[in-house]
């Protein structure tokens, strides 16, 4: 009976006006910043971080984390909406769910993001409850060559979603690796493929890529195209809300979603990314004859990776409550709110601030609620948003990317870098290569170095410690396993056909 | 040699050369060993698994027949061109002229890049979304991004 006396403390506190306004506020607040592309979590709160300062530590980490929560279904919002991933781990929310923008079904899409979402935060709520210390020993079971092993296998979950040829597809991989590669080495300290720009020395920003890429490469083979061939939106829009099918066809989808993002969500290194990739190779393998192709606007791609996403960004929390260590950019700024706050995170937060630890956690429940109340009603005017003529709506789009970039480090760098970006994303376009895996390599790079190199170190240089270690044996044969499967020359005939166009 | 898919094959050349480049790039830096692995060592292992692999792509585009040789179809240069200037006269202006100024000229380029270009309708975006920009960006955000060219702030 820990567990409801937990919460009922948590709710105590949750639900006092003040603590409800706060994460009011802060959804409110990330989810209209969130919907601005290139303003993602990690900077919506980082922007916001000073006005903490004026607050009591509990509403501070409640308003933060209403933050992050809005940021992050804003972010789903603008993927599917206009194809341009708000963060990281909506790149995958973007392909079907952009899909089915543009068959008229943006409502539906929007509706089954959020109500996944809200299912998976709930859910995610109760196991950060019940399970935090449970699952804190299970992240420790995880060395580097663990986690190097989870990249392979999310890596090469993400070749299998791609829709081409599987070579070209695992060579995008690697070109994003590669491009994760311009850095400063983290081991060493030696800045590498620089040139001697400064800028280069903490790498490409995440969001320049996935601007030029996706949003500015959209732009232009759009406008490549004769007028009556571009892919633009269907101006009948059918219903704001999903039909009975589509629910039928959603849930299983946000279970298996939420399974996977709370399991996922806990291990240190982007764990609601990772979530949402595999989540969509889920859908994608255990799906029978979806009524809409996967990469057509299938409902189940939007359900699966969104549910996942948000109970991995819930369950994410469970390292940095529990032992202090940030799993993510957005956890590490938290944990710097709680310093500022006076409060050290660790193991202690637990049983020394009782009312803050389970607050939280009941405030997390409070933000999803939140976040159903405020968007349900504001899907009506981000669909009136798709009815504005392309000529005015592509200026738009362009306005707010270059402003978002440029604010990234206050400097016009990041903004060039789109712009190659956008030529780079043109050529991928007209040679038949998808940008996605891309994205995915080049967020993982760094990390994937890293564990490479650490695994190698402790091993004394020994490769079979990737398969002598039972976890990590297990998760590159399940790696194996995926690349047979789309191999084999039956799967391989069906993918080719799930691919087919039209 | 006749090239049989002109998608593949350009995909592959593009992926052998990005391939070697940072292979060879990577040879700059420290390799390290097996056991104490250098910063040089990742690049260099994913550029060349990139080069094989490209290489087989390259093959493949040579050896297997495709439908109509899979052309690449016309470039479209000038979107290409008239989007990618605006962003970089953007870039360029913004911290010069301001928002007042940069934006409108982002504004009027990209729409040079559509067929249906009207001044009217390109004047009423300026204003709205300049003024829109302003409102949500300094107003809202408080972003400290500069509004007015330098020449007039005295800056």
């Amino acid at each position: 009976m820990d567990l409801l006396h937990n919460l009922g403390l948590g709710f105590q506190v949750a639900f006092t006006f003040q603590n409800l306004a706060y994460a009011f506020f802060g959804a409110m607040l990330g989810t209209l910043i969130g919907v601005l592309p290139g303003l993602g979590p990690v900077a919506t709160i980082a922007m916001l971080l000073p006005s903490i300062y004026s607050l009591d530590a509990t509403p501070a980490l409640i308003m933060l984390a209403g933050i992050y929560y809005g940021a992050q279904y804003g972010g789903s919002t603008t993927a599917i909406l206009i194809n341009v991933p708000g963060e990281s781990s909506s790149v995958v929310t973007a392909i079907d769910g952009y899909q089915m923008a543009r068959q008229g079904r943006a409502g539906a899409a929007l509706s089954v993001a959020a109500l996944g979402s809200f299912f998976a935060g709930c859910v995610g709520t109760i196991i950060i409850a019940a399970f935090a210390p449970p699952l804190t020993e299970l992240a420790f079971k995880f060395g580097p060559a663990e986690y190097f092993s989870l990249m392979v296998l999310g890596l090469i979950g993400a070749v299998v979603l791609a829709s081409g040829s599987l070579i070209k597809a695992i060579c995008m991989i690697i070109l994003g690796l590669l491009l994760g590669q311009i850095n400063t080495d983290v081991i060493s300290g030696v800045p590498r493929f620089s040139f001697d720009i400064p800028e280069l020395t903490d790498g490409i920003g995440f969001v320049g890529i996935a601007m030029g890429v996706f949003g500015f490469g959209e732009i232009i083979s759009n406008l490549g195209r004769p007028e009556e061939h571009r892919e633009v939106f269907t101006k009948d829009v059918k219903g704001l809300w999903p039909t009975m099918q589509d629910f039928h066809e959603a849930w299983p989808s946000v279970l298996r979603g939420t399974a996977l993002g709370s399991i996922l969500g806990v291990l240190p290194g982007g764990g609601a990314l990772l979530a949402s990739f595999a989540s969509y190779t889920v859908e994608k393998k255990l799906t029978r004859n979806p009524r809409i192709p996967f990469g057509k606007g299938a409902i189940q791609g939007v359900a699966g990776p969104e549910s996942a996403n948000n109970a991995g960004a819930q369950t994410s929390f469970i390292p940095m409550l529990t032992l202090g260590i940030p799993p993510n950019a957005v956890m590490a700024l938290m944990v710097g709110a709680m310093t500022i706050k006076g409060i050290q995170p660790g193991p202690q937060v637990m049983t020394s601030n009782p009312e803050l630890f389970w607050g939280l956690i009941a405030s997390m429940w409070v933000g999803n609620l939140m976040l159903v109340v405020l968007n349900l009603p504001l899907i009506g005017m981000w669909i009136k948003l798709l009815t504005v003529p392309y000529r005015y709506l592509f200026p738009a789009i362009m306005v707010f990317c270059c402003i978002g970039l440029y604010t990234l480090n206050n400097s016009n760098f990041d903004v060039y870098i789109a712009a190659l970006c956008g030529l780079a994303g043109y050529t991928f376009y007209k040679l038949g290569c998808e940008p996605a895996p891309l994205l995915l390599g080049y967020i993982l790079g760094p990390m994937m170095e890293e564990s490479l190199r650490r695994a190698l170190l402790l091993s004394r240089g020994d490769w079979s410690t990737f398969v002598t270690r039972p976890l990590s044996a297990g998760l590159l044969a399940a790696a194996a396993l995926m690349i047979v499967a789309v191999t084999l020359p039956t799967i391989r005939s069906k993918r080719e056909v799930a691919f087919q166009e039209e | 040699m006749k090239i049989k898919s002109q998608r593949d094959f350009w995909s592959g050349l593009l992926f052998v050369t990005v391939g070697i480049v940072f292979a060879w790039g990577a040879t700059n830096y420290n390799f390290g060993s097996s056991a104490r692995p250098g910063p040089g060592f990742f690049p260099f292992g994913l550029g060349l698994l990139m080069a094989i692999l490209g290489a087989l792509v390259l093959f493949k585009s040579l050896a297997i027949e495709t439908e109509g040789g899979d052309p690449i179809g016309p470039f479209a240069w000038k979107p290409l061109i008239t989007i990618l200037a605006s962003v970089v006269v953007f870039g360029f202006a913004l911290p010069r002229l301001g928002m007042v100024m940069a934006l409108p000229l982002l504004i009027i380029i990209a729409s040079l890049a559509g067929d249906e270009f009207g001044w009217k309708g390109v004047l009423v975006s300026c204003v709205v979304l300049t003024l829109g920009s302003w409102a949500i960006f300094i107003l809202g955000l408080k972003l400290a991004l500069p509004m007015w060219p330098v020449f007039m702030t005295g800056g």
